[in-house]
Formats: C-alpha cells, sequence, structure tokens
C-alpha cells in the first residue's frame, strides 16, 4: 500500500525541503522503496539538497507534457538504491502544471512505489494546490515564530477544505535556549495553538546547514536534527519513538525556569 | 518594583497572546477589535449574575469546531472563569 504525503507550510524558509530530504531518506534508509517529487516549479530546490543536481534530464513539466516517459524523468540517488527523485523544471512557471495532471501522475507512481513524498512550495497559488491534489496526508512544517504558525494555521484550514484530515506537526528550528529564557514559543505552546498531533521536533542545529552545504541529508546521522529526522520516519511508519531525551531533559528546565518568568 | 520585575510577560508569553487573537481573526475574517468587543459584551452579561474573572477570560472561534472531528459549523468557545456563583447584584 502506498501513502502520498505532501510537506507543506505556507510560509517560505521553514525547512519543507530540508524536511522532505531527510524524511524520503530515512524511509529509503529503513527499506522503503521512496520517491521524491519537487512541486516547486520555477524554483527547484530539492536536487540541490539530495546532491543530484547534475544528474538531471528531465523534469516534471516533460512528464506532465509528454516529452518523456515518467522513468526517463526519475533520478536514482547515489546513497540509497530504493530512493529515487523527480525533480521540478527550473524554466517555468507555476501555470505549466494543473492538479489533475499531479493526481494522473501520482496514481501511476502508486503501485512503484511505498511513499511518494511531494514538496511543496511557499504559497497557497496553483503550486499548493498542484501539491496537495494527490496527497493521503500532509506534515505540516512550521517554526516557533508568529508569522510562520500563522501561515501553518491558513495550511491547515486549506488542508481540511481539501479533504485532506491526516495531518501532522513537524516543529522546525527550536532553540532550547531561547525556550529556557522565555524567549521562544515551546513545542507544547505551538501544537497548544494549531492542535494538530506532533510528529517531530527538530533542533536548530548547525549540521544542517553543514549537511545542506555537501547535497548530504542528514538523517540518521549522530547529530540532533539527524536523530529527529530519523524518529520522524519512526512515526510515519506507525512506530512509538518517544520525543529526543535531550529534549526532555531542557524542557524539564525550561518548566523550573519558566516558574521565574511566570507572573 | 519588585513585583513589576516579576510580572514582566516573556516575549514567548507575547508571541502566544499575539497569535492567539490573530488566528481568532484569522480563522472566522472577524477583526481583532470585534473580537474584543464581543468578549467585553459577553462579560458584561455575564457579569450581572455572578462574578467572573474578566481579565483572564478567553473567546474563540474555530471554523471546523474541534479539528479532525469533521464538524463543518464555526463554534465559539467562551472560557470564563468564574470567582464566585452568588454574586449579588448591586
Amino acid at each position: 500500500m502506498s501513502e502520498v504525503i505532501v510537506v507543506t507550510s505556507g510560509k517560505g524558509g521553514v525547512g519543507k525541503t530540508t524536511t522532505t530530504a531527510n524524511v524520503g531518506t530515512g524511509l529509503a534508509a529503513m527499506g522503503k522503496k521512496v520517491i521524491l517529487i519537487d512541486t516547486d516549479i520555477g524554483l527547484r530546490n530539492l536536487d540541490v539538497v539530495m546532491g543530484l543536481e547534475n544528474r538531471i534530464v528531465y523534469n516534471l513539466v516533460d512528464v506532465v507534457e509528454g516529452n518523456c516517459r515518467i522513468k526517463q524523468a526519475i533520478i536514482r540517488d547515489k546513497r540509497y538504491p530504493t530512493l529515487f527523485l523527480l525533480p521540478s523544471a527550473q524554466t517555468r512557471d507555476k501555470s505549466a502544471v494543473n492538479p489533475s495532471q499531479m493526481v494522473k501522475m501520482i496514481e501511476h507512481l502508486k503501485d512503484q512505489f511505498d511513499y511518494i513524498i511531494l514538496d511543496c512550495p511557499a504559497g497557497i497559488e496553483q503550486g499548493f494546490q498542484n501539491a496537495i491534489a494527490g496527497a493521503d496526508r500532509a506534515l505540516v512544517v512550521t517554526t516557533p515564530e508568529v508569522s510562520a504558525i500563522r501561515d501553518a494555521d491558513r495550511i491547515i484550514g486549506l488542508l481540511e477544505a481539501n479533504e485532506i484530515h491526516k495531518m501532522d506537526l513537524v516543529i522546525n528550528r527550536i532553540r532550547y535556549d531561547m525556550i529556557r529564557r522565555g524567549d521562544m514559543m515551546s513545542s507544547e505552546d505551538v501544537v497548544d495553538i494549531l492542535s494538530l498531533p506532533l510528529i517531530g521536533m527538530v533542533p536548530d542545529d548547525e549540521s544542517v546547514v553543514i549537511a545542506t552545504n555537501q547535497g548530504e541529508p542528514l538523517v540518521g546521522s549522530n547529530t540532533l536534527a539527524g536523530r529527529a529526522y530519523q524518529n520522524i520516519c519512526h512515526r510515519i511508519l506507525g512506530r512509538e519513538v518517544p520525543f529526543l531525551d535531550l529534549e526532555k531533559g531542557i524542557s524539564f528546565w525550561a518548566k523550573v525556569s519558566g516558574i521565574f518568568h511566570k507572573n | 518594583m519588585f513585583k513589576n520585575i516579576l510580572k514582566r510577560k516573556s516575549s514567548r508569553e507575547i508571541a502566544k497572546d499575539r497569535l492567539k487573537i490573530l488566528l481568532i481573526s484569522d480563522r472566522v475574517n472577524c477583526s481583532p477589535e470585534m473580537m474584543e468587543m464581543i468578549k467585553n459584551d459577553i462579560a458584561k452579561v455575564i457579569s450581572k449574575y455572578m462574578k467572573i474573572d474578566a481579565k483572564s477570560m478567553e473567546i474563540q472561534i474555530t471554523k471546523t469546531g474541534n479539528r479532525g472531528r469533521g464538524l463543518k459549523n464555526p463554534t465559539l468557545y467562551a472560557n470564563i472563569p468564574i470567582l464566585d456563583l452568588n454574586h449579588d447584584i448591586p
């Protein structure tokens, strides 16, 4: 049974592409057959985060327009044999593809892959509509900031309106030192506001920048962010994994220092 | 003076409070000012009958009732802490 997951956020720059790359890589490392689809037409990014930018011949728009067979456009990952990427087009715009074409293409891919992961563009225009058209479930990525949470709330409403009810929340760029000082909303605060089930908390970790520089997803590596992404993958597979120890340890201290900040 | 230092809100709390108000109006296309007016009016009416803590009262409109339960009609929730049920009308 294949599952189609859209990674979305509304606001740009909160970590959709990084989440897509790491969740996809993590699931492939766990033996699943995974295809990542970059739906951000005109601003393609997933290929560089994956380090596969030199292998692109055809892209999503070529597939939809029938310029090539879908097999010709799909790139195999250099690390995992069960991980694939369908890159987006860089020189076209959002209107080159419509939602019904996406649904048709995804239906075609469903019997070949366990997981189809769609990296959604920022915004709520056609690119968003394309990305969510064929999705069964959504990962809503946000950061503990007012603007990102507001946009996430909008996105949640739009997903509900489009009958995508299976939604999980990924909170990215968490800075525990700031939470401790009372200068950043905690994951509990964000969950409280958005009322979605939490599937992952990713710390703001330098290793994410380093990994992106190198074009190597960091899932599974011995970094905090790497472990956080690994845990998200387990939870997607339905396994119950406790949230990271350090997060727990620090959130205890956040509570203690919170006493001094309150009232 | 010491009390003032303790009473200062952390930026986390400011963010939370701003978001709560913002999302209420985002969800119903209703301005924060109007929500504030509704809140004050509700407080006024309830205060006729009992003593309430108007400062910590919260109101909220959700688009689908409780998320994920498939309710379609918007619902107005009011969380009004009661200080004294047997409040005599002055």
